[in-house]
């Protein structure tokens, strides 16, 4: 069972990797769907033999707000406002790529004296969620749309829910709720947000919105 | 016996590799709707080739000369070393993958250095971009054979690959897809296949490989496209050696097992050619990088599952 898991894990530290090096907005929307089946995927691999209800239910949840809402929210502002391409990042794609792996080796490094504390199913999880909190940060640091810098947003999300995963298949689908409501409001508000500002100013790079004057 | 089953490798080497450039070609063919070149072509070509004679600017030098039959060489000896899945290669002994790329290595030094001796800057423009490209791609190739390494715990690349698909797949298993598509990149550049250098270019100065090659003729030509084509069967056995899982330890159906697997991965290239466009010259190291950053992803992959 535990080789499933890993595989999993393993997938979402490859999309990490995709969403780190590639500009088209629409691929980076697409990774996060990736991220949502691998995620819902992970529960029900961590869960026990007799899969409990409550656990299938969680990763249903899980995949239609993170696998199908969210996208498409996202999918129709990146059509409203008309952007394809992040282009001219702050960091380069291929030296952001070379900051995950730095990223990753940190990831594992951190929770190496943790060994014998951690109690999960794979030593590979805990250092896959940090590296996805990372990751969602980096892209939020280092891309210039808003739309990005969203994904972003949501990746970090994924990651603490990754951190989650860990604990929900013990403990209360409670707080996973709570994050995912969280998560859909702040998307929903950021969408109608960034509509509004590309139809005010007829852009959406957030380093011009510095120069905005009274 | 084992030796004789390695030396048939061998030889099904030498005698199908050309046959793979005539697989991709009627791919590519099929899916642009054309009837294709034959089969056999290359053949012909080797054989057309082989029969003329050579001519030397009087420009070159012996360095020139060296190029072709170094590659050729190197290629030969590279065949030698390199297992076929499960089977032993004929020679094999502890780090001969580093003999193996340094070897591809030294090739293509000599390759660059016979395109500078002729002093034409169209060959030097392909001989600065084929080093650039190659540079990152030796590297992944190594970090991938590492990964490869500690995951068995030998160090020889027929052991290797013996012992890939063995006891610990729990550990090896998730990443040697990885692993296997790095691999493949690395296959793409080295080759110069599309998306980082178009085989069928007609232009000079969207050439890579093809540019360096420009003055060799007659038998020169030949020994660099039958040491191309040893290369790309090279490169497919890499290939087919950790993504095909099935062993089954008898040599009857190990090497026709292998052998188809060389071929779709032959088709996977054709494959590939006719679904995406060349990249921008700009963007191939980021392609290399990519890869780079997989193996290197695995590599910490397997050191926090054995630490």
């Amino acid at each position: 069972m535990t080789i499933w898991t890993d595989i999993i894990i393993l997938g979402l530290v490859l999309t990490n990797f995709r969403l780190l090096a590639t500009s088209r907005l629409g691929a980076v929307i697409q990774t996060t769907i990736f991220q949502a089946i691998a995620l819902s995927a992970l529960i029900l691999a961590l869960a026990g033999k007799p899969l409990p209800v409550r656990l299938i239910l969680l990763s249903l949840i899980t995949l239609t707000v993170k696998g199908v809402i969210l996208p498409w929210l996202l999918k129709r502002a990146m059509r409203e406002i008309d952007v394809r391409r992040d282009i001219m990042p702050i960091v380069g794609y291929s030296a952001s790529v070379l900051i995950g792996i730095v990223l990753l080796g940190l990831s594992f490094l951190i929770f190496m004296p943790l060994n014998e504390a951690i109690k999960s199913e794979s030593v590979f999880l805990l250092p896959a969620a940090l590296f996805t909190i990372l990751t969602g940060l980096m892209m939020i640091i280092s891309r210039k749309k808003a739309l990005t810098q969203i994904v972003g947003y949501l990746v970090m999300e994924n990651g603490v829910y990754c951190f989650g995963a860990a604990l929900a298949v013990y403990e209360p689908m409670l707080v996973e709720m709570g994050v995912l409501l969280d998560v859909f409001v702040a998307v929903f508000v950021m969408g109608i947000t960034i509509y509004q500002i590309s139809r005010e100013f007829d852009h959406i790079d957030t380093d011009r919105l510095s120069e905005l004057k009274d | 016996m084992n030796i004789l089953i390695s030396i048939l490798h061998i030889l099904l080497a030498l005698i199908l590799s050309p046959l793979l450039f005539g697989v991709i070609n009627r791919t590519k063919a099929r899916f642009a709707g054309r009837k294709g070149q034959p089969l056999l072509q290359s053949y012909y070509d080797l054989i057309k080739l082989l029969r003329k004679g050579s001519v030397y600017s009087t420009t070159t030098t012996w360095v020139f000369r060296l190029g072709p039959v170094a590659g050729l060489g190197a290629a030969l000896l590279c065949i030698m070393i390199i297992p076929s899945g499960g089977i032993s290669g004929l020679f094999s002994f502890s780090g001969d993958f580093i003999l193996m790329i340094y070897l591809m290595g030294v090739a293509r030094f000599l390759t660059v250095t016979a395109a500078m001796d002729t002093g034409s800057a169209f060959e030097g423009m392909g001989a600065s971009r084929e080093l650039q490209f190659s540079v990152i791609a030796e590297i992944v190739l190594l970090l991938g054979m590492s990964v490869l390494a500690i995951g068995t715990g030998e160090t020889g690349i027929s052991r290797i690959y013996a012992d890939v698909w063995g006891s610990d797949v729990s550990l090896l298993g998730p990443v040697i897809f990885i692993v296997a598509f790095a691999f493949m990149i690395v296959l793409l550049t080295e080759n110069s296949r599309i998306p980082v250098d178009d085989p069928n270019t007609h232009l000079e100065l969207t050439m890579i490989h093809e540019v360096m090659v420009l003055d060799h003729g007659g038998i020169d030509l030949a020994f660099i496209e039958y040491g191309a084509s040893l290369k790309l069967w090279i490169f497919c056995e890499l290939m087919t050696g950790i993504a095909i899982p099935l062993r089954t330890g008898q040599p009857f159906y190990d090497i026709p097992i292998n052998v188809i697997g060389i071929f779709i991965v032959a088709v996977l290239v054709g494959i590939i050619e006719s679904s995406m466009a060349r990249l921008k010259l700009l963007n191939v190291p980021q392609l290399l990088i990519t890869a780079l950053s997989l193996t290197v992803a695995a590599l910490f992959w397997l050191l926090r599952g054995i630490l």
